[in-house]
C-alpha cells in the first residue's frame, strides 16, 4: 500500500506503536499530559477486542495491568509525574516477579502537582530508582513523534523478551507535539512475545540460567497453577527467606539487564566522529540541542550530538567512547542534573561534564545551549 | 525555507485546530511541519498558544524562535507576544486597540466580525484566521488548506468551514504587498 | 480432609500461621466450597494482598497471586477483565481490605466485577504484630492503641452493600458450615461477592485484650453473633452490640466483564467495515 504521511500527535503515535506491538489491555487513570493515550486506547481497543479500564487510581492501574499480563496479554498504562510516583511500589513488584509491562510516562514539572501542563525531564532517576531495592528496569526516550511509535513498540518487545518492565519516557512537548509521520506498514511489524513453556509438567516458573537468564512465563488459566509472589522466591515460585535464594534471584535479575544491555541500547549521533564539544541529551531537550549543535558546526566549531534513545540501562560504552574524544560534554536536560550524574560517572576525568539544567517549565531555546557550547570550546 | 507561526488567543477559540490544519495542509504538499502548543489549566477562556513550523527540510527545533507570523485574537495575547516580535508580521483582530510597545509591522483585520457576519457563525473565527495565515504566508496552497480543513472539521460543518476559509483568504488578499 | 487435600500444594505445608489461628479454617472453607461446586482447578485463580491471611494463597494449588499490600482486588480486576472465563477469588485481611485497600474494595463493588472476595477479619494487624485496624472494635487494645482504640470500626458488609456488591454474607470461624455455604453461594454469584469471616487472632487480639486462647476467642465470637434470620424475631435489645451472620444481601445485577464484552461486540460490529484509525496498526499483532 502507498505510504501515507499523517499528522500525528506524540501520544497518538505511542498508542499506535502499542497497538502494533500487540497491546490488548490498558488500565489507567486520567492525568495531564498523558491522558490522550488513555482516550485513544478507550476508543481503539474495543475495535480489536482489547480491554480498557479506567481504574480508581494509578496504583490500581498498574496492578490491573500486572494481573492482565499474568494471563498472557500485552499490557500498558500511561501516566505522568504524580501518577508515576504512585505506581512505584507495583513497578517494583513487576520487576521482581518479571511481569512484562509498558508504562508511558509523559513527564511534567514536579515535584508534587508542580506545573501539570509544562514539560520537564525530572523523572530520569525516578524511572531508574523510584521503587525500593535493586531491580532491573528499561527506559526509552523518544525524540520525535515517529520515535513515539518506534520506541513504544520497542518497549513492548524488550519487556516481553526480557520480562523487565519498560518505561517510555516522553514529556509534555513530545507527547503533545504533532508532526508528519509515515508509519511502517503494519503487516511488516513483527512484534515479539514472551517465551512460554510447552507443557505444565515439571514447570518451574522461575527456573533460569543464574547468569542473567529469562524464565519461561506461563499464562494464568492454562493449567500451570503456579504461584506468583512479591516475596523473594525460589525457582518453584515458593516464598523463601533463605539468604542464598535471595542472593541468587536478585543477582540474576540484575544480570538479566546488564548482560542484555547491548540489545537494549540505541542512540542517534551527529558529528560525534570528530567532535571537541559533545552534547548528550534526550527527548525534547535534544531537539533544542541538535539545533544548537548544527549552528555551532556551521560556524566551524567541532560540536557533536549524542541523543540517547535508551536511558536505562545506561549506555556506558557510548558515553565512554565520547569522553575519549571530546574535551567537554554538555548535558542539557529539563531538570537540575540527573542524566548528567550518570554522564559524569562514566566520563570520569576524561572529559569535563557541563550540566545545563532548565526548570522553568519551558523547552530550551537553541541559543541557550549554543552559548554553553561556545563557552566550552 | 523555515516559516514560523504563533497563533495566540484564548482557550476555546479553536486556535489549536487552526494550527493543526495549517500543519496538515503543508504536509499534504510534501513539506515538513511541526505543531506544538502551550496552555494553562483552563479549558475555556485561559490563554492559549499554538505554534507551527513549516519547512522544506528537517525541522530540528519544533518551536517558533522568531515568528514570521503572529496571530493574536485577544488584546492580552497581542500585548504578551507582540512585544517579542522581530522580523515577522503581527496579525490582530480589528477589535484590538494598537499598542505602541509593539514595534513589529502589524495588520488589523476583521477576523471575528467576518466569522460572525459574513460567514454567519462566531465559532469559525479560527478557520477565517487560518485562511488569513495561509493567504499571507503562502505556506500552503488554498486547495491544500481546503483539503486539510475537510479532514479535520466535524461532519455537517464542511460548507460552513470552507466558507470561513475562503473569507479568510479574501481578507489576506485585501492586505496587499508590504 | 482427604477429599480437599488435592487443592493444596502439600509440599508447601506446614503453614506459617500461629497455633489456634482462624485463617486455616477459612482457607479450608474455601476449598470445601470449591469441591462442592466441582470447579476446574485450572480455571480458578486466587489472589491475595499482604498480611497473615494473604499467605493462604501460597498453599493453594491454583494459579495464585500474592500481590502488594491492599492491591489484591486491583490485580484481580486485571485478571478477571482479561480472562472473564476464570473464577477469580480474592483472599484478604481486614487491614489489607478496609484500610490500605479500601478504595479498590468500594470500586470493585461499584463495578460489580465477578470476583469473590473473602475477608478474613481477625480485627487486628497480625503480620506486623498487633496494631489496631479499621475493624478493631472501639475500646480494644492494640500495640498502636495501648490505651484503647478510640476509632470507630466499619460494618464491612454494610459498606460492601452500599458500594454495590451483589452478594454479601458474614460468618465466623466458629460457624464453619455457614461459612462454607456462603462461600459456595458467593462463588455462584456472577458479580462482586463479599464474604466476611470473623475469626480469632489469639496471639495478638486475644492476648492483648485478655480474651484468652483460641477456644475462648471462638466462644467470644460465637456470643457476639446473631443469625440474621433469628435476629428478625428477636427484640432489638437482644441484637444490640452483636453482629449479624448469614446471607445479608443477594441482588444479582449485570457483571462488569460481561458488560464490557457486550460493549466490545457492539463496537466490533459497528467498525467491521470501516477503514482507517489507529486500530489498523494492530493488524499484525495478535
Amino acid at each position: 500500500m502507498p505510504k501515507v504521511v499523517k499528522l500525528m500527535q506524540g501520544s497518538e503515535a505511542c498508542t499506535a506503536g502499542a497497538l502494533a506491538a500487540g497491546l490488548r489491555f490498558y488500565a489507567g487513570y486520567p492525568i495531564t499530559p498523558s491522558t490522550e493515550v488513555a482516550e485513544l486506547c478507550a476508543e481503539e481497543l474495543p475495535k480489536i477486542g482489547g480491554k480498557f479500564i479506567q481504574m480508581e487510581d494509578e496504583i490500581g492501574s498498574i496492578a490491573a495491568c500486572i494481573g492482565a499480563s499474568l494471563t498472557g496479554k500485552k499490557v500498558m498504562t500511561a501516566t505522568s509525574g504524580p501518577g508515576f510516583s504512585l505506581m512505584q511500589e507495583c513497578l517494583g513488584y513487576a520487576s521482581l516477579c518479571e511481569i512484562p509491562l509498558v508504562i508511558v510516562n509523559a513527564q511534567r514539572m514536579g515535584p508534587s502537582t508542580g506545573m501539570p501542563t509544562s514539560p520537564a525531564q525530572g523523572d530520569v532517576m525516578q524511572a531508574r530508582w523510584g521503587t525500593h531495592g535493586d531491580h532491573p528496569i528499561i527506559a526509552l526516550a523518544p525524540g520525535n513523534v515517529r520515535e513515539c511509535f518506534d520506541l513504544t513498540l520497542r518497549a513492548f518487545d524488550l519487556s516481553e523478551k526480557y520480562r523487565i518492565p519498560a518505561i517510555v519516557l516522553t514529556d509534555e512537548v513530545i507527547s503533545h507535539m504533532r508532526e508528519g509521520v509515515e508509519l511502517p506498514d503494519p503487516a511488516e511489524v513483527r512484534p515479539l512475545r514472551r517465551a512460554a513453556p510447552s507443557s505444565p509438567a515439571g514447570y518451574k516458573p522461575y527456573a533460569a540460567d543464574p547468569d542473567g537468564g529469562v524464565p519461561l512465563m506461563a499464562p494464568f488459566g492454562e493449567g500451570y497453577r503456579w504461584h506468583c509472589t512479591g516475596l523473594f522466591h525460589d525457582e518453584s515460585g515458593a516464598p523463601s527467606g533463605k539468604a542464598d535464594v535471595a542472593d541468587k534471584l536478585l543477582r540474576r535479575l540484575q544480570l538479566k539487564m546488564d548482560k542484555n544491555a547491548p540489545d537494549m541500547w540505541d542512540n542517534v549521533q551527529e558529528g560525534t566522529e570528530d567532535c571537541d564539544i559533545a552534547v548528550v541529551s534526550f527527548g525534547s531537550s535534544a531537539m533544542s540541542a541538535l539545533s544548537a549543535v548544527r549552528r555551532a558546526r556551521r560556524e566551524g566549531v567541532k560540536a557533536g550530538m549524542l541523543r540517547l534513545k535508551t536511558i536505562w540501562p545506561f549506555p556506558e560504552p557510548a558515553i565512554r567512547e565520547l569522553a575519549s574524544r571530546a574535551k567537554a560534554i554538555v548535558v542539557p536536560e529539563m531538570n537540575l542534573g540527573q542524566l548528567a550524574l550518570e554522564v559524569e560517572r562514566v566520563a570520569g576525568c576524561r572529559s569535563r561534564v557541563i550540566r545545563v539544567g532548565k526548570v522553568n517549565g519551558e523547552l530550551f531555546r537553541p541559543d541557550e545551549i549554543y552559548d554553553v557550547i561556545m563557552g566550552a570550546k | 525555507m523555515r516559516v514560523e507561526f504563533r497563533l495566540s488567543g484564548s482557550g476555546g477559540q479553536g486556535l489549536l485546530l487552526a494550527g493543526i490544519v495549517l500543519s496538515e495542509s503543508a504536509i499534504l504538499e510534501g513539506k515538513k511541519a511541526v505543531q506544538t502548543q502551550s496552555y494553562g489549566p483552563e479549558a475555556r477562556g485561559g490563554s492559549s498558544k499554538a505554534e507551527v513550523v513549516i519547512a522544506d527540510g528537517d525541522i530540528d527545533y519544533p518551536k517558533a524562535t522568531d515568528p514570521d507570523f503572529l496571530l493574536a485574537l485577544t488584546a492580552d495575547a497581542y500585548r504578551t507576544y507582540g512585544k517579542d516580535m522581530g522580523k515577522g508580521l503581527v496579525i490582530i483582530d480589528s477589535s484590538i486597540p494598537l499598542d505602541p510597545a509593539v514595534k513589529a509591522r502589524t495588520v488589523a483585520l476583521p477576523i471575528l466580525e467576518t466569522a460572525a457576519t459574513a460567514v454567519g457563525k462566531k465559532v469559525v473565527a479560527n478557520i477565517v484566521a487560518l485562511g488569513v495565515l495561509g493567504g499571507l504566508s503562502g505556506a500552503a496552497r488554498p486547495e491544500s488548506l481546503e483539503k486539510a480543513v475537510l479532514n479535520r472539521v466535524p461532519k455537517g460543518t464542511e460548507e460552513l468551514n470552507l466558507k470561513a476559509l475562503r473569507a479568510g483568504l479574501e481578507l489576506a488578499r485585501s492586505v496587499g504587498e508590504p | 480432609m482427604s477429599d480437599v487435600l488435592k487443592y493444596f500444594r502439600q509440599e508447601r505445608l506446614p503453614h506459617i500461621w500461629c497455633p489456634g489461628c482462624g485463617h486455616g479454617t477459612v482457607t479450608g472453607a474455601l476449598v470445601r466450597a470449591i469441591e462442592r461446586l466441582g470447579l476446574d482447578k485450572n480455571k480458578v485463580c486466587v489472589v491475595s494482598g499482604i498480611g497473615c491471611s494473604s499467605r493462604a494463597v501460597g498453599y493453594l494449588d491454583f494459579d495464585t497471586l500474592h500481590t502488594a499490600h491492599g492491591r489484591a482486588l486491583a490485580f484481580a480486576t486485571g485478571i478477571k477483565l482479561a480472562r472473564p472465563d476464570l473464577k477469580v477469588v480474592v483472599m484478604t485481611g481486614d487491614g489489607d481490605c478496609t484500610a490500605i485497600g479500601g478504595n479498590h474494595f468500594i470500586h470493585a463493588a461499584r463495578r460489580n466485577i465477578g470476583i469473590t472476595t473473602i475477608v478474613m477479619n481477625n480485627e487486628i494487624y497480625g503480620m506486623t504484630s498487633g496494631q489496631y485496624s479499621p475493624m478493631t472494635p472501639k475500646g480494644m487494645v492494640g500495640t498502636t492503641a495501648p490505651y484503647g482504640n478510640v476509632e470507630r470500626s466499619f460494618d464491612l458488609c454494610e459498606l460492601a452493600k452500599a458500594a454495590g456488591a451483589t452478594f454479601v454474607g458474614r460468618s465466623t470461624t466458629y460457624h464453619v458450615p455457614l461459612l462454607i455455604d456462603l462461600i459456595e453461594k458467593a462463588l455462584q454469584n456472577d458479580g462482586f461477592s463479599v464474604v466476611e469471616s470473623i475469626g480469632q487472632c489469639p496471639t495478638y487480639l486475644g492476648r492483648k485484650n485478655k480474651i484468652g486462647g483460641a477456644v475462648e476467642m471462638l466462644n467470644w465470637i460465637k456470643d457476639q453473633s446473631v443469625n440474621v434470620k433469628a435476629a428478625a424475631a428477636l427484640p432489638p435489645e437482644k441484637v444490640k452490640g452483636k453482629f449479624l451472620i448469614g446471607e445479608l444481601h443477594n441482588a444479582p445485577a449485570p457483571e462488569y466483564s460481561s458488560e464490557q464484552g457486550e460493549l466490545i461486540g457492539r463496537v466490533q460490529r459497528n467498525y467491521s467495515d470501516i477503514k482507517g484509525g489507529l486500530w489498523e496498526c494492530a493488524s499484525n499483532s495478535d
